[in-house]
């Protein structure tokens, strides 16, 4: 298990488990990222400090310090 | 607005419901044609829209276009007012019939918020937005199996090109006709024994006026309760009804439950179920935005293009505008001496030429600016780069408590802040474009720089004596560019103060959808143009024009009966020309204004200031560059400009009464900091007032930046003093 940062550009991995306030683990999981759900990170800003996932065909972008709240299996 | 919904009471109400950025806007303005901004980015529409619509059967219906949403779970304000319009939560807000419109390409996702929906058993009905990207994706949408399974009409359509609303329309009256048709008759509710029990208990503490008596809103209400209410929400509900919901979530955590992710997972799992009986996908393929997004999301080369888009926008203002605003200036100016001279000289004519006209011209002086940001504003929301700058920016920007999309705000302030303050809109939550109004003003605009020409010039000149004579226009340059990197610098640490005093809100996780990329649907960028300078002109507009007449007012009454000759020089030995001068000069240092300038000099002594310099920031409130001109008139100089050498020596020259120089660079400086910081603007404070709707944040901008200004401007000369320097 590995946070979502730590997953490389590109590859998939399966949300496992969902941390932080109850508002972003809500919001996150309304938005179908629910565990079990896979999840692609396609692009990072490192300026931006932002990570841009594929979840459900959806482009979403998450700050890169809410994405080490999300836990994913590779 | 609240008219407008009074007088329409007896009208059937329609609300357009949605995710953000499914083209509900566009739908809105399709239908009714007209009022309500359109764009290609997550949130585009904070306030609630209103328009009639001509339905068959039915006359006028009253659409409303409310803000989007991904749930009708609420935390926010802004959310709770979306969810009251659809939702009903107040009996009077109840509408009739509720259109939600689905991103075709996204379906499941957005079913979700349709589902609640149904459960409240709100009359329904689906529209199947941008059906015709579909096929781009790989997808196949069968309107009429989803329709079945939802048990409410569903109607695909192409809202950008007005495909599909006729039938829409028809179905719309056939609802509004027979609600039974909207409503479906089965409606999901969570199967697990317990989460039934706790939606049961919840359920019974939900006044009646929500619910109507109907059962399965009641079981809808209560999930909706049981995922809305925390600790920290800012909902409006009966206390019981929270002590019950907060009592049965601690329960089910006591458990090691997850009541969020049981609701959740119970309607995605009805949802996925049967997605595959309406929705065909087929592995997508690279889309364009795919290969768009590797070109402008580049880590190195993405960034460059950013900040050269960046660079064409702020050029195109500043530089751009410019000749247009010039001409709008000569022209009014040309106008009020037409005006005037064909009325007989008086008060009457300088009325109208002073006062009126010149009021007309410095609200139309600001289109230019307006009306070319909103093109860029447009093109970049409608093409859906506007959702990658926040992507490039975030960070920075959130270091400084501002939002990714205040950067091109902040950047327009360098040209002006009115426009700019209008810009703010991008930005969904009120804290953020409240945030960002509150330092825009700070950057150095166009409309200071004359002043600070007129004073640099005043302490370096090129050519002659001085301290910092011989270093000519190079220490000329250095110093703006000092000004302009002080100005940025301070406007950014008072974001993050402010953002962490007086508009301290709760962190918002950044959730945004990176919409994919379209042409720009020009018919809603030139509506938005037109609609923004309209709405400006009209509302900010007779603010800025009344002001305009009240400075006139008080920088030329009371006015003088008999012409009075400053001390010690006859007035036969001077030449007539020189004696009307002196004469405005005195008409000036006699009005209300000229009197305030004097009651005024004790708080300006500290700062190095005398009262003529307090009569130019009075006449510097109508705009900062009338400061060189009202300064022209007090020095009996009326017509200099900035770069007129006979003003530039006057203030090298001037004394104070004890004879020593009063422009020396210390106060200068002091002038120039005190400039920077001053909220010196009436049409920044009338724009800031129509954007909150209050007279309180334009106080709030006032007062802190004044505040702002007389302290650094004090510090700067007594410092400055204590230095050595005079």
């Amino acid at each position: 298990m590995v946070r979502l940062i730590d997953l490389p550009d590109g590859q998939e991995g399966r949300l496992v488990r969902l941390e932080g306030e109850r508002a972003f683990r809500r919001r996150l999981m309304e938005l179908g990222l629910l565990p079990g759900t896979p999840v692609r990170v396609i692009r990072r800003a490192e300026i931006g400090g932002v990570l841009e996932l594929e979840v459900r065909r959806a482009r979403l972008t998450v700050r890169t310090s809410e994405a080490s709240l999300v836990l994913v299996a590779p | 607005m609240t008219s407008a919904i009074r007088s329409a009471t007896s009208n059937k109400r329609v609300a357009i419901a949605g995710n953000p950025n499914t083209g509900k806007t566009t739908l809105f303005n399709e239908l009714t044609g007209a009022r309500g901004k359109v764009g290609n980015y997550p949130g585009v529409t904070v306030e609630r829209h209103f328009a009639a619509l001509e339905l068959e059967g039915h006359g006028e219906v009253l659409l409303m276009d409310v803000p989007g949403t991904y749930s009708l779970s609420a935390r926010s304000h802004e959310e709770q007012l979306a969810i009251q319009a659809v939702a009903g939560l107040h009996p009077l807000e109840r509408p009739d019939l509720v259109v939600c419109v689905v991103d075709s390409t996204q379906c499941v996702r957005n079913l979700y918020l349709v589902l609640q929906l149904v459960e409240l058993g709100l009359p329904l009905i689906v529209a199947l937005n941008m059906s015709d990207r579909l096929e781009e994706t790989g997808q196949t949408l069968d309107a009429r199996a989803l329709a079945q399974e939802l048990g409410v009409p569903c109607v695909p359509i192409v809202a950008a090109r007005g495909r599909g609303l006729d039938e829409l329309k028809r179905e719309m009256a056939r609802v509004l006709a027979d609600p039974r048709r909207g409503r479906a008759t089965w409606r999901w509710a969570p199967d697990d024994p317990l989460l039934e029990a706790d939606m049961r208990a919840v359920a019974r503490e939900l006044p009646s006026e929500m619910t109507d008596g109907d059962a399965a809103r009641e079981r809808a209400l209560a999930l909706w309760a049981l995922l809305s209410v925390d600790e920290t929400d800012e909902l409006q509900i009966p206390a019981s009804l929270r002590a019950v919901v907060l009592r049965k979530r601690k329960l089910a955590e006591a458990s090691k439950r997850n009541l969020d992710e049981e609701i959740i997972r119970g309607r995605y799992d009805w949802l996925d179920a049967r997605a595959k009986l309406f929705l065909r996908e087929s592995a997508a393929r690279a889309s364009v935005t795919d290969r768009i997004d590797r070109v402008l999301l580049h880590p190195a080369l993405g960034f460059a293009i950013f900040l050269a888009l960046m660079t064409v926008v702020f050029q195109a203002l500043f530089a751009g505008a410019d000749p247009v605003i010039g001409w709008i200036e000569t022209f009014f100016a040309w106008l009020g001496r037409g005006v005037a001279g064909l009325l007989p000289a008086g008060l009457f004519a300088d009325l109208v030429a002073n006062g009126l006209i010149a009021g007309v011209g410095s609200v139309l002086v600001f289109l230019p600016q307006i009306l070319l940001l909103f093109l860029f504003l447009g093109i970049l929301e409608d093409t859906g780069y506007m959702a990658r700058v926040a992507f490039l920016m975030d960070r920075v920007m959130k270091v400084l408590g501002l939002h990714g999309r205040a950067f091109v705000p902040m950047l327009s302030g360098y040209a002006c802040a009115v426009p700019a303050i209008l810009a703010t809109r991008t930005m969904e939550r009120q804290r953020d474009r409240l945030l960002t109004m509150l330092v825009v003003p700070l950057m150095t605009c166009s409309a200071r720089l004359p002043v600070y020409g007129l004073l640099i010039a005043a302490v370096v000149p090129v050519n002659g004596s001085g301290p910092l004579a011989g270093s000519g226009p190079f220490t000329q340059g250095l110093l703006l560019a000092g000004m302009y990197l002080f100005s940025t610098v301070i406007a950014l640490l008072a974001a993050a103060v402010l953002g962490r005093t007086v508009l301290k809100g709760p962190r918002v996780p950044l959730l945004l959808e990176m919409p994919p990329y379209r042409v720009p649907h020009w018919a809603s960028v030139v509506r938005m143009m037109w609609e923004k300078s309209s709405v400006f002109m009209k509302e900010a507009g007779t603010v800025i024009l009344a002001c305009t007449v009240a400075m006139w007012v008080l920088l030329s009454f009371p006015r003088q009966s008999e012409p009075t000759t400053p001390a010690g020089i006859p007035s036969e030995i001077r030449p007539v020309a020189e004696a009307s001068q002196d004469e405005a000069a005195a008409t000036l240092q006699q009005s209300y204004g000229g009197r305030l300038g004097r009651a005024i000099e004790p708080a300006l002594a500290p700062l190095g200031f005398d009262w003529k310099i307090g009569i130019g920031l009075i006449g510097a409130f109508a705009a900062r560059e009338v400061f060189v001109s009202t300064m022209a008139v007090v020095y009996g100089l009326e017509g200099a400009d900035e770069s007129s050498t006979a003003l530039r020596e006057r203030l090298r020259t001037e004394t104070r009464s004890d004879g020593s120089k009063l422009f020396t660079p210390l106060v200068c400086l002091s002038l120039m900091v005190f400039f920077a910081l001053s909220c010196q603007c009436m049409s920044t404070l009338a724009v800031v007032r129509r954007e909150t709707r209050s007279w309180r944040w334009p106080s709030f901008l006032f007062a802190y930046m004044t505040v702002l200004a007389w302290i650094a401007s004090f510090a700067v000369y007594q410092g400055g003093r204590l230095l050595g320097f005079e």
